[in-house]
């Protein structure tokens, strides 16, 4: 019972116990934590709002993005993925969410911010159904944890509409 | 000499009852992983409830060599959430998050574009000739939890074999030299 051999066997299954449940700990207390963050988004301007040669219509805006998501970071987190995403809906869809900007928050620093962009990502719809459209702009946000459980929730901000004709 | 004879039947037949209890103890464990697999895939609904991370192309967020925890539910699915999907004719699953989510009001279904978080292009390099979207039935579950490193040994296990067949034949020595 005292060779080299056990007594290794029994280390080696003990540290590795005492780190699983550490890790579930750790993602376990994320449950307690307080968060409210918020944010706000203006559309500066409608770039270019067309239809394609091969008929889907495609815009192009900049935004003006406002949050503060300091209150999402714990000390096991290892980094927030935000990103704004615009939803609406088609004759054919019920639901379209298509991503427009997105932003990889390193730490708490720098999770309160406020940046003017154009679409990072192409919005192109499936047809032509984008004139005159209201749509909700939405900021979602999804916490990747240094171990254990990630959490997702986010900020629906509805009352943007697309302009009635073609520019 | 019919004691000797007695003596070697004796020592004969105590090998044999200790080897089939060793043989029985070691189907005993390969079994309860099986079970465990298999009771794991029923309780979150999908063929792979834990996968590794074999690229870089969710960095910083995943790295290689972490694992994943999937499920697969029946709800929608929608932008933002990570996905693991197998594209046809390829065997290695990708995961990547769904940035555009458009559901067809009819039937239900849905097409999907992901792209990395760390890619600068969406995934539409990645997919079949002439395929544009994924469909519910490419998707084999979403990330939900997720370990740091612990994915190192299966990848160092896949990338050299030789390492794989060392410690199975390890193991099979210990099995077979201990004395319980």
């Amino acid at each position: 019972m005292h060779s080299f051999g056990y007594r290794a066997n029994a280390l080696l299954t003990f540290s590795l116990t005492a780190l699983a449940f550490i890790c579930a700990i750790a993602s376990f207390s994320d449950n307690f934590s307080n968060q409210n963050p918020s944010a706000e988004i203006q559309i500066v301007n409608i770039n270019r709002f067309k239809k394609q040669s091969y008929g889907n219509d495609e815009v192009s805006l900049t935004l003006d993005i406002t949050a503060d998501l300091q209150s999402l970071f714990t000390w096991n987190t290892k980094q927030v993925f935000a990103f704004v995403a615009a939803e609406y809906e088609t004759p054919k869809n019920s639901l379209n969410q298509v991503s427009l900007w997105d932003a990889i928050i390193p730490d708490k620093e720098h999770a309160k911010f406020r940046v003017q962009t154009s679409n990072k990502y192409r919005f192109i719809d499936q047809g032509h159904n984008l004139r005159g459209k209201e749509f909700n702009l939405t900021l979602h946000w999804h916490v990747m944890p240094k171990t254990g459980k990630m959490f997702a929730d986010k900020i629906v901000m509805p009352g943007y509409s697309l302009p009635d004709a073609y520019k | 000499m019919g004691w000797i004879g007695e003596t070697m039947d004796s020592i004969k037949s105590i090998k044999i009852r200790q080897l089939l209890t060793q043989a029985v103890t070691l189907g005993m464990i390969v079994t309860s992983a099986l079970i465990i697999w298999k009771g794991l895939m029923c309780v979150t609904g999908t063929e792979s409830p834990v996968v590794v991370v074999l690229s870089g192309s969710m960095e910083p967020g995943f790295q290689r060599g972490d694992i994943l925890f999937l499920t697969m539910t029946k709800e929608p699915i929608r932008t933002g959430e990570i996905v693991v999907f197998k594209i046809d004719g390829r065997d290695i699953p990708i995961v990547h998050r769904a940035i555009e989510v458009h559901e067809r009001k009819t039937t239900g279904a849905v097409d999907v574009l992901t792209k990395g978080d760390n890619n600068e292009v969406d995934d539409i390099g990645l997919y079949a000739d002439g395929q544009m979207w994924l469909h519910r039935h490419h998707i084999m579950g979403r990330a939900v939890a997720f370990l740091p490193y612990v994915g190192w040994v299966t990848i160092i296990m896949t990338e050299k074999p030789i390492i794989k067949y060392i410690l199975i034949g390890a193991l099979g020595l210990l099995v077979i030299t201990s004395k319980d």
